[in-house]
């Protein structure tokens, strides 16, 4: 699978890339492959303030649910809508169409404190 | 080499809205004695319903037809073992049934004369006190209607005493091997859930908990036998830890099958439990309830219980609501009075040596099921266990087969699976319950039907994973159940 | 078999056990008897109660009669002692019947989605109310007065320890509606929901259709309940509520001194992921036959934990199957006609005995007592002729303390009537 670079990534499995001031969340191939199946996915509406580290909304699969954290602060301009009715698309496209939130970024150099491509594939090698 | 089953033919059966068809009818109705009704003119023409869309429209032998068949598709105790780990499924005895429908027990309204009711009131004292021996707790409500009903009611009942004291606290200690209610009710009822590690054994770590304890802790929720039906062999050492900080021991009922007649909370530290009668009291599973979860408790939290509460006095019974310190109601009325008088039926039956000699035989039975499949499934925590045995699935899984997909095999042998992926602190965990109502020959059916996948696991085990292979129904698509519900029949 | 576990008795299965956790002397319960004797004590206790007595109490639990195909069905083995059906291939006769139920608990209410039952209305009550808190991220909830006391009751208990406020409003003392002026100054943008019941306790139908626009127009949900689910054959659903929660005794579960009963909570397809409980859905099998499971499990606890929608594990899937049959062998045209015919008797008393309250009523209604006598005195005399009265009202409802509740169903004969109405007014 192929994990962009231009991408950050975090421990707990999202990726952010960063136009400007705003950010694009997903969650990682990686992420997608052990929730397996998903069925669901629950997203902050726009205005929702952000903060590092704090669950910023979930997704299930049909026998668990994930938390997902905020990579980084900041206040939600958009979410993706194809999600609620496509949850499916998570496990198809988790890179790319399967984005799920837009955040307008609180502090840019949050960015660059998160894992790059590489460091990110040697620690989901690692975990598992 | 499957022993128990063979196939048969089943009817097929379509939904009911399917079958239905204009002008049919299941029913009758009396001539009316009274003059006729005109509902638009009694009640408004806004207030009169038209005819309700798609609603079945069948006969009698319709109905009846529909029913049978269906049931033909379920399992069921009375086709046999149920290992279903933690739900304790022994056999409902029909006594129990025939009991609950006398006319004087099934018809009396909870509005009734207290001097018409007092046949109903004695079902509720002797049932009391029956339970309170039981648990050796001094005082008891019958009022939840299930046991994550008792729970919440124990726990607001501990919430209550603590704020009588002055401050309600603030979290409940939760081992990570408790089941899912024992969390979601603590969260229910106000309060924030700490996890409490288990040792290496999956007991209740000591040190870990006196790290834990302190005076913000409302109660520790434990349940014991613990889910890995293991004795908490500490549970009377962990009690005084809690104890010293001025908080309370919540025991889960759901493991009692256990301890009835060889040990009592009450005499190991409990305050206050929840006994599931549809377990260790064998009112029926009937698909998912009714069930009943009284809460028996020490002295010091009594003041609390539900409102009404039973007075025994001389020569009556009475219900009493001038309780000032009660929590109030959990549910109308005084509970799931039907299956109190089926517990209490299978209390009489059994009597007191009669209960404890089903203890015996549920640890009995569980026992020799760990030995048989020793060989051939790990354990995790090999010690002597009580009610239920709890293996995992390490060495089926190295060959990519899992505990849901033994489960789905058992099937195939003509028995409901096990508890599959529980308790959580085991990897791949098969919980085996088999209860004191099977008898040799049926464990000794199931322990063949294990050992027999067991064995496909190793040559065959597609066939395993692509359980079950018998049934007419095959593995369901549950998760374009969940992505697109559709949760009733549309025309 | 102790020898095949390595043991030599019994007790040293219990070696695990602390010596000081044990009971070293037997339990004090008398040794057990057979069954002729537990049938021979229970038709004992039987005889100690209303067996055989005429009555007229209602109240939200109701006297319907009870076609004998229910137990048939529920008797069989296979619906009575089989579990939650979390196994689908081994559980479809059971989950069928549950997806049945949910269809017609959705064709009466008049709501797009409802779960595999609860515990009964009391119960179902506050967990609507949860769910309107969920919904709208508000806690204040108002209740009207004219709720059934037993489930506000309940209700103050759940709010109580979730630090959930909680307020009653009126009835109009005429009508015995809901007092909407007194609703009105009462909503705010705090009112997480509007809690009403139809008919409401004192049988009286409420105007749903008002009172969800008040609601809506702070932003409040609004919940409806009923006791009396009988009435939905001929009355209007409430389909301006957002949330249904009731009870459905009376679809031939036995009244059994209060339990076990089976309550439904419905709502609009939009909170689906907020309903507790489990819920049935249909999918299909790996050979492409329709089949159905348990679906959405991860609102509930097992799954969640701490996080879930409720701590509610079990629905009461017997006694919705009860409901199940009734409704089935009932049907359209039957379910009208019990209503209808309800209807006939509740208003043939109302000519004998006047109602208290003017507004339109179903199946029972509020009568004060004549000058002079008090429902209680009523009640005695009534006694002696085997006819068990209405509910006196003084326990709930101070203001009422000389009335009491009556209640006539399909089942009531006329001659009752007219002997109750005789000893009421003599």
């Amino acid at each position: 699978m192929n994990y962009p670079e231009s991408y950050r990534y975090t421990k707990e499995h999202e990726w952010v890339s960063l136009d400007g001031d705003t950010a694009t969340i997903g969650i990682t191939h990686h992420a997608q492959e052990e929730l397996g199946d998903i069925v669901y996915v629950d997203l902050p509406k726009p205005g929702a303030v952000l903060e590092t580290g704090k669950s910023l909304g979930s997704v299930e699969s049909v026998k668990a649910v994930s938390d997902i954290y905020a990579p980084l602060a900041g206040e939600v301009v958009e979410a993706n809508e194809l999600l609620a009715t496509a949850p499916e698309k998570l496990n198809e496209d988790p890179h790319g169409d399967a984005w799920l939130v837009k955040v307008k970024v609180a502090d840019a150099a949050e960015f660059n404190n998160l894992l790059s491509a590489a460091d990110y594939q040697t620690y989901v090698g690692a975990e598992s | 080499m499957i022993r128990k089953v063979r196939s048969h033919i089943t009817q097929n059966e379509d939904l009911i809205f399917e079958r239905s068809s204009p002008g049919k009818v299941g029913y009758q109705l009396p001539a009316l004695d009274v003059p006729e009704a005109d509902p638009s003119a009694l009640l408004g023409a806004a207030n009169v319903r038209g005819e309700i869309e798609g609603f079945p429209e069948v006969s009698e032998v319709e109905v009846v037809r529909h029913f049978t068949r269906l049931s033909t598709w379920n399992y069921a105790i009375d086709l046999g073992m149920y290992p279903l780990g933690s739900c304790t499924m022994k056999y409902n005895p029909r006594i129990n049934e025939a009991v609950a429908r006398l006319e004087g027990l099934a018809w009396s309204h909870p509005y009734q004369p207290e001097s018409l009711s007092q046949g109903a009131m004695e079902v509720v004292a002797k049932l009391e006190d029956a339970l309170c021996e039981i648990t050796g707790l001094d005082d008891i409500t019958l009022q939840p209607a299930a046991g994550a009903h008792g729970e919440l009611t124990g726990i607001l009942l501990v919430r209550a005493m603590l704020e009588a004291q002055g401050n309600p606290r603030k979290r409940i200690l939760v081992p990570d091997s408790a089941h899912g209610t024992n969390p979601a009710t603590a969260g229910i009822a106000g309060y924030a859930v700490q996890n409490v590690r288990s040792n290496d054994q999956g007991m209740i770590d000591l040190e870990e908990l006196a790290r834990l304890a302190d005076e913000d802790v409302a109660a520790l929720m434990v349940t014991n036998p613990n889910t890995l039906g293991v004795f908490e062999e500490n549970i009377m050492r962990a009690a005084e830890i809690l104890h010293s900080k001025g908080s309370m021991v919540y025991m889960d009922g759901a493991n009692l099958n256990a301890l009835v007649g060889v040990a009592r909370p009450g005499d190991f530290g409990i305050d206050v439990m929840h006994i599931n009668l549809h377990k260790t009291f064998s009112t029926p599973h009937g698909g998912g309830g009714p069930g009943g979860g009284p809460v028996a408790v020490k002295k010091h939290l009594a003041p609390f219980l539900p409102v009404p509460r039973l007075k025994r006095l001389k020569d009556a019974f009475a219900w009493d609501y001038d309780v000032p310190q009660s929590i109030g109601k959990v549910r109308a009325f005084y509970g799931n009075f039907g299956v109190l008088v089926r517990a209490l039926a299978y209390i009489l039956a059994h009597g007191g040596p009669g209960l404890r000699n089903a203890t015996v035989d549920a640890v009995l039975n569980a026992n020799y099921i760990r030995h048989k499949l020793a060989p051939y499934f790990d354990l995790p925590y090999n010690r002597p266990n009580m009610h239920e045995v709890v293996f995992s699935d390490d060495r089926q899984s190295a060959k990519g087969v899992r505990t849901g997909d033994m489960a789905k095999r058992l099937i195939d042998y003509g028995f409901h699976p096990y508890t599959v992926s529980f308790p959580l602190i085991v990897h791949g965990a098969l919980m085996i319950e088999p209860t004191e109502t099977e008898s040799k020959q049926e464990l000794d059916l199931f322990i063949d039907a294990m050992i027999s996948i067991a064995q496909e696991v190793d040559e065959e085990p597609a066939k395993v994973t692509s359980a079950p292979h018998a049934t007419r129904t095959s593995r369901v698509d549950e998760t374009t159940a969940a992505r697109k519900p559709i949760v009733r029949w549309k025309p | 078999m102790l020898a095949a576990c390595g043991l030599t008795s019994t007790d040293q299965l219990f070696g695990q056990i602390p010596a000081e956790a044990r009971i070293h002397e037997a339990l004090n319960l008398a040794p057990g008897i057979s069954e002729f004797e537990i049938v021979d004590y229970f038709k004992g206790l039987s005889d100690r109660t209303s067996n055989g007595y005429a009555s007229f109490l209602g109240a939200g639990v109701y006297n319907h009669y009870r076609p004998v195909v229910v137990d048939t069905i529920v008797s069989r083995g296979e619906f009575l002692t089989s579990y939650t059906p979390y196994q689908s291939e081994i559980s479809q006769g059971t989950l069928i019947t549950i997806f049945e139920f949910q269809t017609m608990v959705c064709q009466l209410t008049g709501m797009d989605v409802a779960n595999a039952s609860m515990y009964d209305a009391s119960t179902a009550v506050p967990e609507a109310a949860m769910m309107a808190v969920r919904i709208t991220g508000r806690h204040r909830i108002l209740v009207a007065k004219s709720v059934h006391p037993e489930y506000r009751m309940v209700q103050e208990t759940y709010a109580k320890n979730q630090g959930l406020p909680i307020e009653e409003f009126g009835y109009d003392a005429e009508t015995g509606q809901l007092d909407l002026a007194d609703l009105e100054a009462k909503l705010s943008k705090e009112v997480a929901c509007v809690i009403i019941q139809t008919p409401n306790f004192f049988g009286i139908i409420e105007d749903v259709k008002k009172a969800a626009e008040l609601a809506h127009a702070h932003g409040a949900l609004l919940v409806a309940t009923f006791s009396e689910a009988a009435s939905l054959g001929i009355l209007a659903p409430p389909v301006d509520a957002d949330i249904v929660a009731g009870e459905l005794q009376s679809f031939a579960i036995s009244p059994s001194y209060g339990g076990p009963f089976a309550g439904i909570i419905a709502s609009k397809e939009k909170y689906i992921r907020q309903l507790p409980g489990r819920l049935v859905g249909e999918t299909k099998d790996s050979n492409g036959n329709r089949a159905f499971c348990l679906t959405l499990a991860t609102r509930e606890q097992h799954i969640r934990r701490e996080k879930a929608t409720s701590n509610i594990c079990t629905n009461q899937a017997l006694i919705a199957l009860m409901a199940t049959v009734y409704l089935e062998l009932y049907g359209k045209q039957g379910l009208r006609e019990l209503a209808t015919q309800n209807l006939a008797k509740a208003h043939y008393l109302g000519t004998k005995i006047r109602p208290h309250f003017s507004g339109p009523y179903f199946n029972e209604f509020v009568a004060a007592a004549p000058a002079g006598k008090t429902p209680e005195g009523i009640n005695e005399a009534l006694l002696e002729k085997k006819i068990i009265g209405g509910l006196p009202l003084g326990r709930f409802y101070p203001e009422l303390s000389g009335a009491t509740l009556l209640c006539a169903t399909e089942m009531t004969k006329r001659a009752d009537m007219d002997t109750l109405a005789e000893v009421f007014h003599s």
